[in-house]
């Protein structure tokens, strides 16, 4: 909690003394750039190897079945990857891709013949209501985001419990155009992927090269310092929560395409895969730094790393405990470098500077 | 420039003032939950001046800079800006009225480019309202060509030092085109060469027209680079007028109030070693530190901020952690890295933040002089809760301690009682050796005169006192032998005789001292 | 994680001391709300005081309030430990497959008890020697330990356990009818945390610890160790938990306990617990405890509620409990703001204890 938070200059005050201004480009910044690479390394480490053991995991079908099934999770990284900057945490989205995954699969279940757009509309729509509730206490209420979406995942999941009742969507009520599109190909890479890697596109040209992007670095990167600096803090934080929430309700409508047959159950416990994802991917936890595209390759590694096991033989039990001990060690190796960086700065400058 | 120019010669004012102030605040008051920090202060800026604010800490500087830079909003008072009333509603505000601030620690984002920390919130940019990051480089680029420092615009701010950290505040200010320039305490932190870096940054500034706002608590530095001088005291406006004329003298009483503040230094006899430091070091904070401490002698540890003594302090007490050397008390090895062990070896420790180290601020004042008597105020694992109001009561009357009730959080006392219950805190445990990191920072001349007296007391008592201060007067008045620290290392020892303000400055500086080399306020 | 956080020293002086007064009000209003509570269950049904449903809703009660003890000293010390509800499971889980494996009960008690201090000192070591904040670290073994407890049982579900045991469930406590053992072991784990936190040296670490950790480190109050050992209690107290859960369902499978971290934090908190630590303490959370329960069981004796639409409520008291205090606080610089306005003093009338609305 936030007496454990880090402060984020402590390696600065500690090294303050000696004064060496001309610095080369700095350690911390290659280091950045090799997490995101380090990544990818990884995942193209795993991939051999598996390979090696079993050569049919590198077959078309294998590849797109991976692709397909890292979409939702890469999908809902986005939106999450936006809060988490902020130094919030969004618990909620595994409940709102289920309730709208219900919600907008039941359209065609209650209003036979629905187009399809609007079922993606209701889906989004769904996500919206949500990260608007969820925003409005987070930023204007000013409760912690923990309480807020932790509670939020469970009234979101009662709300669609209680819609849902007894019944399910099953996937005869749904029509061949609007599973279809779960199968579409286009170049042998999924539809659903090809949309999703343009999102993820989007969101980090955003988070790059527009004012309000670079703000929510600044927010989670000191609080206290962007208020000095003027930044709207509470609406920069509400937009990241409406964000997150419209693109779980659209990776919502994702889901039913991918499942067909939803229950109540659906996307149960989802919100700790994309945060064990994001955080994989280098989005530090407490904000300040990180990547849509790392947030979206962790996703991509932590679905590579399940299918390459099942292909292995390991039973897909295993999946929410790897997805968990990969958090785990992802914040660890994290903590540890930055660890290893202040006190090499601290052990540098006094070199240069004595 | 390298030199700093005397007050005499580039004292461009003559008594009247050039012209319209650019910014004037009038009668300004503020209090926080009744207390007054500002009492009726009037304030004028005046373009290509640098304006020193001076006063102890807690006089309300700090206060002051806070509600030019728009932070807090005066109670009563006018400000008016190039001639015009306004009301500062937040930072932002005072940003486009073109007043900046670059506060001791700078408030920097560690994750984003130096370019984009100058830039933040106002980018250049550029079709479809991108951030044109080119623009942005060249033109931060532009700015540290000017002050003639090599800052890659492309790095991100973690890892720069104070100073290049402040360097990038200014960059901030000169693209905002600030015509007020605060800065508060530029220097605390600074090498000597940094300092005269910066220094000639302010020159240049001041050249171009801006008006800058100075505060420091090295009065050398004060008359080298301002022409106009306004002291506070307790919240209220002292002097404000041209700096010409002024001796350092003046200042120092306009701050405390007073001629003499200082006791007589009372001669202690030593006894045995309590504390024996060896050849400690902590890779890049301080460097093969050792010396001793006896029973009944007051040791100050003088130096200046950022050389390096409350680290060793913090080390000694087992705060920190260091890479080498050994700490005994009382003739034993001193465990590294535990509070707790050293606490049970009789060493007591003071800490310089009060407010984050000292106390628990929302606890109660009987709570935060019990913390660290705990274990010796429980009966089978209890604590009987009038043993312990008893045993805060019977402290804090030894101390002195002005307090409504024992029960009231510790946050409703004035500075200088909070510091006793600080210090009643670790007397309550009768230490052999007591540390103090700064006894008497930020509180009145009245109870800094009793704790004084009562850490000299404790030396007659056969209390060993370990003193870190930056009050040269404060040091030379308690201190039987000074140590002194420079960049890390102890440069000096010296004895009571040959221990003067002179002799301290030279060895903390490392240069001979010029006369006026004063260090004044904390 | 709040989005902001950093009163100015003036703001927070007055904060800090309204904040004691507010947790004696909270305290307060939790009996009203306890009363109303009650008032309500007898108002909906006459069964609402029968023996069963006292019962059964002691039992429900029981296990979440014990593990509710040992959240609050960790909440009160700044930190949180998501992770109970795994830790629950795993235990319980793998007592049902050893239990299959046919092995003798008392190494089976030991064996899980084990686990539970084995995974709570991960968390510890995790948040306190590696530096990691709680929050991620819990999240993290959440899913792990959930993940393992997954893989050690499977599917399988095991509801063979000794009836000397499972007589927890059906039973109450030495023979009284309407009060679980669950309820009991509670009452007096209560009792004993209640006194400890209020009268002994290591009660005053925790809060010294929640309000200002580095103070509390430099008056020589071991933090890290004290933390330490706050995880590894929880993780023992759940793991003991978690085996009396299982004996009282009779059953030992997946799933088991699933959102119980959500029921215990939602308790704690509305039991007046800053969840920034420090503030809060024993009274509030029994207080919260037994209106979460009679509320519960006051609802579900309504035709038209069931354990799901019970969640949502849940929820909503989670939310509550944090935002009515919140709200109050807004509402009183509100008012100060108007007064000070109202007064015309020349100045912009925005005190630094009304800035959290200027960013908005």
């Amino acid at each position: 909690m936030s007496t454990a938070a880090p402060k984020p200059m402590n390696a600065v005050s500690d090294a303050s003394k000696a004064g060496t201004l001309a610095n080369p480009r700095s350690l911390v910044d290659l280091v950045l750039r090799a997490r995101t690479f380090g990544i990818l390394v990884i995942l193209a480490l795993f991939v051999l190897v598996t390979y090696l053991i079993q050569p049919s995991f590198l077959s078309g079908s294998n590849i797109r079945f991976v692709l397909a099934d890292t979409v939702i999770y890469a999908l809902v990284a986005i939106g999450e990857t936006f809060v988490v900057l902020t130094r919030n945490v969004d618990l909620s989205v595994g409940s709102v891709v289920g309730l709208s995954a219900y919600v907008s699969a039941d359209m065609f279940q209650a209003h036979p013949g629905t187009s399809t757009v609007v079922v993606f509309l209701v889906g989004i729509g769904v996500g919206l209501a949500c990260g608007l509730v969820t925003g409005a206490i987070t930023a204007v209420g000013r409760v912690p985001s923990l309480v807020v979406t932790l509670a939020m995942l469970y009234i979101i999941r009662g709300v669609d419990t209680i819609i849902v009742g007894s019944g399910q969507v099953v996937a005869n009520s749904l029509p061949n155009s609007f599973i279809n599109i779960f199968h579409a190909t286009v170049l042998g890479i999924p539809d659903l992927a090809w949309i999703t890697a343009i999102l993820v596109g989007i969101a980090a040209y955003h988070l790059r090269w527009y004012r309000s992007g670079r703000e929510l670095y600044a927010i989670g990167s000191d609080p206290a310092a962007a208020r000095l600096a003027g930044i709207p803090i509470a609406r920069r934080v509400f937009f990241t929560f409406v964000l997150s929430g419209m693109i779980a309700g659209l990776a919502g409508v994702f889901w039913s395409t991918q499942y067909n047959t939803i229950d109540a159950t659906a996307a149960n416990g989802l919100e700790l895969q994309i945060i064990a994802a994001v955080v994989v991917g280098g989005v530090a936890i407490f904000g300040g730094s990180g990547s849509v595209i790392g947030a979206a390759l962790g996703a991509l590694l932590l679905q590579t790393i399940n299918v390459a096991l099942n292909v292995l033989g390991v039973p897909s039990l295993w999946t929410e405990a790897i997805a968990g001990f990969l958090l785990i060690l992802a914040i660890t190796l994290d903590r540890g470098i930055q660890l290893r960086l202040a006190v090499a700065l601290r052990k540098r400058r006094s070199h240069l500077g004595g | 420039m390298t030199s700093p120019p005397s007050p005499v010669t580039d004292a461009v004012t003559d008594d009247a003032p050039p012209g319209a102030p650019v910014l004037s605040l009038s009668h300004a008051s503020k209090a926080f939950a009744g207390v007054h920090a500002l009492q009726d202060v009037s304030l004028d800026l005046y373009a290509g001046e640098a304006h020193a604010l001076v006063g102890e800490n807690g006089a309300g500087k700090s206060t002051l800079v806070k509600i030019l830079g728009g932070v807090h909003q005066p109670d009563e008072g006018r400000l008016t800006i190039g001639g015009e009333d306004v009301l500062l509603h937040g930072p932002g505000d005072a940003a486009d009225r073109g007043i900046a601030v670059i506060y001791q620690e700078p408030t920097l984002f560690p994750d984003l480019s130096v370019a984009e920390n100058v830039f933040i919130g106002r980018q250049p940019l550029r079709a479809a309202r991108r951030i044109d990051s080119r623009a942005m480089d060249r033109e931060v680029e532009a700015v540290f060509e000017r002050l003639g420092v090599p800052i890659d615009p492309e790095r991100i701010a973690r890892g720069l030092s104070i100073a290049e950290q402040q360097l990038v505040e200014i960059a901030k200010a000169l693209t905002r085109q600030a015509r007020v320039l605060i800065m508060d305490e530029p220097t605390a932190a600074l090498s000597p060469v940094e300092a005269e870096r910066l220094f000639a940054v302010v020159e240049t500034l001041r050249g171009e027209g801006a008006a800058i706002v100075f505060i420091s608590h090295r009065l050398a530095e004060v008359f080298a680079i301002c022409q106009r001088v306004t002291v506070l005291r307790d919240g209220r406006l002292i002097i404000s007028r041209p700096l010409t004329g002024v001796t350092p003298d003046d200042l120092v009483r306009a701050m405390v109030g007073r001629d003499i503040v200082y006791g007589e230094h009372e001669v202690h006899q030593p006894g045995h070693t309590v504390l024996k430091v060896e050849r400690l070091t902590r890779e890049g904070v301080f460097l093969d530190i050792s010396f001793e401490v006896r029973a009944g002698e007051v040791v100050a540890l003088a130096g200046l901020v950022g050389a390096g003594r409350s680290e060793v302090a913090r080390a000694v007490f087992g705060i920190d952690r260091y890479d080498a050397g050994a700490v005994q008390v009382n003739g034993t090895a001193l465990r590294k890295g535990s509070p707790g062990a050293a606490m049970q070896a009789g060493i007591g420790f003071v800490p310089e933040d009060r407010r984050q180290q000292g106390l628990v601020m929302e606890e109660s004042t009987a709570r935060n002089i019990a913390l660290a008597s705990l274990h010796r105020l429980q009966r089978g694992g209890l604590i009987a809760p009038r043993a312990e109001l008893r045993f805060a009561a019977e402290w804090a009357k030894r101390l002195q301690v002005r307090y409504g009730r024992i029960t009231n959080p510790v946050s409703s006392l004035s500075g200088g009682n909070q510091q006793k219950v600080v210090l009643a805190k670790w007397l309550a445990r009768r230490p052999s050796l007591l540390i103090v990191d700064e006894p008497t920072r930020g509180i009145d001349v009245g109870t800094k005169a009793e704790v004084h007296r009562l850490i000299s007391s404790l030396a007659t008592e056969g209390v060993a006192v370990l003193v870190i201060s930056s009050e040269l007067p404060e040091v030379l008045t308690l201190a039987d032998r000074v140590l002194v620290m420079r960049e890390g290392r102890l440069t000096e020892a010296l004895s009571r005789e040959q221990a003067t303000e002179q002799s301290i400055v030279a060895a903390a500086t490392g240069q001979p001292a010029p006369t006026a080399q004063t260090e004044a306020g904390s | 994680m709040a989005a902001d956080s950093s009163p100015s020293p003036g703001g927070r002086i007055t904060l800090a001391t309204g904040n004691w007064r507010g947790l004696l009000r909270w305290d307060s209003a939790l009996v009203v709300a306890l009363a109303a509570v009650f008032v309500l269950g007898i108002s909906i049904s006459p069964q609402f005081t029968s023996s069963y449903n006292l019962f059964t809703t002691s039992t429900n009660i029981g296990d979440l309030a014990i593990i509710a003890l040992p959240m609050t000293l960790i909440v009160i010390t700044g930190e949180i430990d998501l992770s109970v509800a795994s830790i629950l499971a795993l235990s319980a889980e793998l007592m049902g497959d050893l239990w299959l494996h046919h092995w003798a009960m008392p190494l089976i008690i030991v064996l899980c008890l084990a686990m539970g201090v084995v995974a709570g000192a991960i968390n510890g070591f995790l948040v306190t020697r590696v530096g990691l904040p709680s929050l991620a670290v819990t999240i993290g073994t959440l899913t792990l330990y959930r993940g393992l407890a997954n893989v050690v049982l499977g599917p399988l579900s095991v509801s063979n356990f000794p009836g000397s045991l499972t007589s927890v469930g059906i039973n109450g406590f030495l023979g009284i009818p309407s009060i679980s053992w669950s309820l009991a072991i509670f009452a007096l784990l209560a009792i004993a945390t209640g006194v400890m936190l209020k009268l002994s040296p290591l009660g005053r670490s925790l809060y010294a610890i929640g309000l200002n950790q580095e103070a509390a480190f430099h008056a020589g109050i071991r933090v890290k160790r004290i933390k330490l050992s706050l995880f590894v209690l929880s993780g023992f107290i759940c793991a003991a938990v978690g085996m009396l859960y299982a004996f009282e369902l009779s059953s030992a499978a997946e799933n088991i306990g699933i959102g119980f971290e959500l029921q215990v934090v939602t308790i704690v908190l509305l039991g007046g617990v800053s969840i920034f630590g420090g503030r809060g303490g024993i009274l509030g959370v029994v207080l919260a405890a037994l209106i979460y329960a009679l509320l519960r069981s006051a609802l579900l004796l309504t035709s038209s509620f069931n354990e799901n639409d019970f969640q949502v409520v849940s929820g909503g008291l989670l939310i509550l409990s944090v935002l009515v205090p919140n709200l109050a606080e807004f509402g009183r610089r509100g008012r100060e703001l108007m007064t000070r306005r109202g007064r015309g003093t020349g100045g912009t009338g925005a005190s630094p204890a009304a800035e959290p609305t200027a960013d908005v």
